[in-house]
This record gives C-alpha cells, structure tokens and sequence, in this order.
C-alpha cells in the first residue's frame, strides 16, 4: 500500500485559474520524494494540499490508505518543515518542539523526554531554554526539524526548508536530512526548485512545470532519459544542449542556418524531413581535432571558468553549442574551436509536444 | 548612525517650528499654567485678587468623599469601557483576519465608529437607549419600568459606558487587526499543523504575539476613558440622575463652570493630568522594552 496515493489531484483557485491540472503520483512507504520545478510551478501548492493547508479542488489525496480531503491538518499525520521556519517566536527552543504534544494532552514528563530525547538526534540540547531569536539559521533549522519529528509522523513535509541558509550549510543540512531519512525511515516529501539538492536528496523525483508532472522517476534516470524537452532543459548544469533542425536525406541534422552534425545513434528515428529537437548535455561535447570524423567548427562567443574546467559558449552555424572543456588550454573570444559530440548520449525531442522520442538501437 | 541637520542661520530653525510651538504653548501650556495658577490660589470673597493657599484646594477635594465617589465611578467606568471595547474589537479583528467571507468589506465597515464625534454619538445613543422608543420601548411595554437609564443611576451608567465601548471599537479593531495581519501566517499554519484548533491558536500564538499591541491600546483606552468621555456624558446624561454619571472629567466641568469653583475645579484637573501623566510614562517605559520578536 502506498504511503501517499495523489490521484487526479487538481486545484483552482476561481473558476478559471487552474494551477494544478490534474496530478497522479504514488508515494512508497519509507520514499524520500522531491517535488521539484521552478517557482510557480504549484509544487508548494500541492505539497500544502497533502498537509491540509490548501484545499483539494478536484480529485483525491490519501495518505496510508485513508482518504484526506475531508480531514483538518491535525488528522493527517502529517509534519511540516517550512520555508521561514515558521517557529514560534514567544517559545522557547523547549516549547516549540514540544507544543503538538501539548496540544494533544500528552503528559508534562514524557513530553519533556522527548523533547529532549529528539533535542540530542538533532544537537539542540544546549540550546533548549532559548528563544528562535537568539538562534543562528541553521539551528533555527534544526528546531524546525525537531518540532516536525517530535510527534513521530507518518509523513514529513518539507517546504524548500534550506532555502533560506548560505550555500555551505545549505550542503550540511541536506546531508543532515538524507541522515535523518535514512535513520527514521519516515516517508518525506520535500519541495525545492534547487536541483543539486533534489538530485542529492530523492529516491524518487517529480518534476514539476505550470502545474503538471513533467516526469516521475529516480534522479539518475531523470538525467539520462528526460522524458521532455523541459526536463532536459532544466535538470543539469549548465544545460543541455537543444537545437532545433530536421533530418536531411542522409541522416544527417541540419540546425541553425545550415549546421549539419552526424548523427548515427539515432538510426532507428532518423527520418528523412522529421523536424525535432535535439539535445546534448555540455559534458558530452567535447574539444577536437580539426579533422577528427564528426567534427563541427564554431566560433567561441565566451568561456567561463569553472577553475576545475571551463565551459565554452561557441557558436556553430548560428546554433548555440555549449561544451565542458577540461584541457586547460586558454581561447579567447571568436577563436575557432572543433567539437564533437560523444556517441549515445543524444536526445531527441518532438518539436511540437517536447515530448521524449524513444530511440530504438 | 545618527543623522542631523544643521543650520547654519540660528533663526530659522525655530521659525521652522514655530507654528507648532505656539499650538502647543496656547492650547496646552497656557490653559495648564492657568490651571496651576487656580491651583493653587483662592479667589478672595469680596473681589481683589486671588490669595495663595498653598495645597489648600487639594486637601479640600481629597477630603470630600464625594469625590472619592467621583474617583472610584471614574475607575470603574474606564475598566469597564475599556475592556468591553477592546474585548468586542479584537473579536472582532479575529475573525476578519481569518478571512471569512466579506473581509474586505467588514475591514472598513468596523473602522466607521470612530469617525463619529462623541457628541454625536451621545445624541445617537439618547435615542437608542430611550424608554419609550424603539426596542427598549417594547420591552418596557411588557416590563413597564424595566428600563429608564433616567431615573436609574446604574442603567444611566451603562448607557454611558456602552456607548463610550462602541466609539472605541473602530480604533481598537484597526491597530488589533494590523497586529494579527503582522504574524506570519506560516506561524499559524504550523499551529494548524502541530494540531491546535483555532480557539487554542488564538490563546496560544496570536494573544500572546500582538501583547505589546494590546497594552498599547490598554493605556489608549483607559486614558481615553478619563479624558474623552466629557462629551458623551453632557449629551446623553448631563451627570445624572442623582450623580450617578459623574465622572471625574465631568465633575471638573460641573464645579468649574456650574458651580464656578475655578479653584476646586483647576485642583481637580491638576489631579486628572497627574493620572494621564503617570500613564503615558508606563506607556514609554515599556515601549523602550518592549519585547522585540524577530
């Protein structure tokens, strides 16, 4: 049985703004999920309907079986981490973690036990009589995790929680987190637009654009079989390649104004006049020989140096082809540069839908 | 950092604030010289100036037990006043932030009241609260005599203080709900979600974050409740029946301007400002410490 079962899950917020058009993902027991898109893309919004936060327009959400739509956020089971933290400002670190089991009635001295006992798993002990002002961010954090862990839920939400910290404890947080997944083994939800961390962090990643699922799937294969030509574009840094063309007579891809690049990978799709898109990720473009088979010519527009390798902007008949260069050898702006592309690594998308077209080899 | 501006030419600062300076030397320090000046001096029998008497009028009012009477009303009044106007505006302001329905509509709806002149108000009241119109009309018809705020000391006095609660809602809703619009509506969300019901988030998270808000309007109110309350009285119960409106603010105006006893009357409003005085001093106080959560 599905942890978390989200089936044609809509949301409007007036008759004619749809902002979720219609979701379906199932949520595995035990599952680190990322939910990940840019911004505006109703990944918060669909995580808050899973909380209770939103209401659920159309469709339904269970969680562990048991059907939610209809249940306050309290029913749920469900523990939230927030974006600003969302602590309780008049509270103290102790207060804070331990109000839900206040709430719910549970004696004074095993809250104060688990309080402390959730405290140590996540290094606040000292720090239990302060208030959230006297806390540094990342402790603010922490507090945040504890308050949601303390209840012992059967679901944890995470509403892009690291956004807020500088990028070095970012690192260190993430690497907390993946910790504490992996020693509660609670079923986690977490909503972020950063894809390093959605890559680091999932079992299972939901990519998300203008409220729809782009692709469901486990990061490696989100990376090396985007199922769609905004998948592609947006997971990997720098970005992938794309070049619009079509097939000539032999096979070849003609793009930009006239740029034509052997592509016999594609063999089984390569229609003659088939207009498409085709993608390369900037690793598997690689500096060559000016006659080494396969070779394009182009122009460098830029270079940006990474210090470990630098990736080269070069234009090559007028499409732009971005490649990591790890040589060492310094080009200045409009030199000439050979590149080719390495062999299996290409993507091809429909022009009209973005959608995958599947290779057959 | 600290910025100032300065002048060269010595003169224009103080034309710069003049206007100001003089609103405030005739309508405040001159009338409260006078005041002193009555205070503390005894207006001879027979004409020829005043005479000093040093502390003579003060020991004359604080030795009348009526006044007492006047002293403990006037408490009474401000506590009730207060507490009913700023219970009623904060009930008020928690369901409009919650965002029910018509929010937009009841935010400056609510806010009206306080637009309204006291006085006004006083005459709008006479006729509400009237015996012989309206719904108390039709109660009295049943109950002949249930209510008749005048013959009734205590019924006169809860006229006054209900219409004193209903002008300061307007305000009192307006700063309480700014307070409330101020928590972060993820601290409320993480309430809902720890598993506080609304009723338990209210006493829990929005009371005690707006409490620097709330004593503010704390002291507004109850400073207000000595001082504004002149002009709804001399509408609504001119004092009575039998006194039983007096209050302190009123009582000034009666012995001063009805009874002409300038010097009893200026005692008392040298004993009145001490009161708003001593006020607005814990008022600043605490605004120095108050409690910042960041």
């Amino acid at each position: 049985m599905a942890a978390i079962s989200i089936r044609g899950v809509k949301k409007r917020y007036n008759p004619k703004a749809l902002v979720i058009h219609g979701v379906d993902v199932e949520i595995e027991k035990g599952e680190f999920v990322v939910i990940l898109g840019p911004s505006g893309c109703g990944k918060s919004t669909l995580l808050r309907m899973i909380a209770g936060l939103e209401e659920i327009s159309e469709g339904e959400i269970a969680i562990a079986g048991r059907v939610v739509n209809d249940l306050e956020p309290r029913e749920r089971g469900c523990a939230m981490v927030f974006q600003n933290y969302a602590l309780y400002p008049h509270m103290t670190v102790r207060q804070n973690i331990g109000y839900s089991l206040k709430v719910s009635g549970v004696p004074k001295a095993e809250r104060d036990m688990r309080v402390v006992n959730v405290a140590r798993i996540v290094a606040l002990e000292p720090y239990l009589d302060r208030r959230p002002a006297e806390l540094s961010g990342g402790q603010r954090q922490r507090v945040a995790m504890a308050r949601a862990m303390v209840r012992s839920p059967e679901v944890f939400l995470f509403d892009e929680p690291l956004s807020n910290l500088d990028a070095k404890l970012r690192v260190a947080m993430r690497a907390e987190i993946r910790k504490l997944h992996r020693d509660l083994g609670v079923t986690s939800v977490f909503v972020t637009h950063d894809q390093n961390e959605a890559m680091t962090l999932a079992d299972k990643l939901i990519i998300m654009n203008a409220g729809r699922v782009e692709q469901i799937g486990p990061p490696a294969e989100v990376y090396h079989r985007p199922a769609s030509r905004f998948v592609a574009d947006f997971i990997g840094s720098p970005a992938m390649n794309l070049l619009e063309g079509q097939f000539d007579d032999h096979g070849q891809f003609v793009h930009g104004t006239g740029g034509r690049l052997v592509v016999e990978q594609l063999n089984g799709v390569r229609r003659p006049g088939l207009r498409a898109v085709l993608g390369v990720r900037p690793e598997d473009v690689r500096r060559t020989e000016p006659h080494a088979p396969g070779a394009v010519s182009g122009t460098v527009d830029y270079i940006e140096e990474l210090g470990s390798a630098r990736v080269i902007h070069a234009d090559v008949a007028g499409s732009r082809l971005v490649a990591v260069d790890a040589s060492g050898v310094s080009l200045a702006p409009g030199a000439q540069v050979h590149l080719s592309v390495a062999s299996g690594v290409l993507h091809l998308f429909s022009l009209e839908s973005g959608q995958r077209i599947e290779q057959t080899h | 950092m600290e910025r100032r501006a300065y002048y060269r030419n010595k003169l224009l600062p103080w034309l710069l604030i003049a206007p100001q300076l003089l609103l405030v030397l005739v309508f405040f320090y001159w009338p409260t010289a006078q005041a002193l000046y009555w205070a503390f001096t005894l207006e001879q029998p027979w004409g020829g100036g005043n005479a000093f008497v040093g502390f003579d009028n003060f020991t004359a009012i604080f030795s009348d037990s009526r006044y007492w009477g006047t002293v403990l009303r006037s408490a009474f009044y401000a506590v009730v006043a207060t507490g009913l106007s700023m219970a009623m505006a904060l009930t008020l302001a928690l369901f409009v932030d919650r965002g029910l329905k018509g929010t937009k509509l009841f935010q400056s709806v609510f806010v009206w009241p306080y637009a309204i002149a006291a006085p006004a108000a006083g005459v709008a009241f006479r006729f509400m609260f009237s015996p012989q119109a309206g719904l108390i009309g039709t109660i009295n018809q049943v109950w002949p005599g249930i209510w008749d705020p005048s013959t009734v000391g205590w019924q006169a006095l809860l006229m006054v203080i209900v219409a004193h609660a209903w002008l300061g809602i307007g305000y009192n809703f307006v700063f309480f709900l700014a307070a409330l619009q101020m928590i972060p509506r993820s601290v409320i969300e993480a309430g809902a979600m720890d598993g506080a019901r609304p009723f338990r988030r209210m006493l829990d998270l929005q009371l005690p974050l707006i409490a620097p808000t709330t004593f503010f309007l704390l002291i507004m109110n109850l400073i207000s409740s000595f001082t504004d309350s002149f002009g709804l009285i001399d509408t609504l119960t001119e004092g009575g029946p039998n006194d039983a409106t007096v209050v302190m603010v009123y009582k000034i105006y009666f012995d001063g301007f009805k009874g002409l006893d300038y010097s009893g009357a200026a005692a008392q409003s040298i004993v009145l400002m001490l009161l708003v005085i001593s006020l607005t001093f814990i008022q600043f106080k605490w605004v120095e410490k108050k409690i910042h959560y960041a």
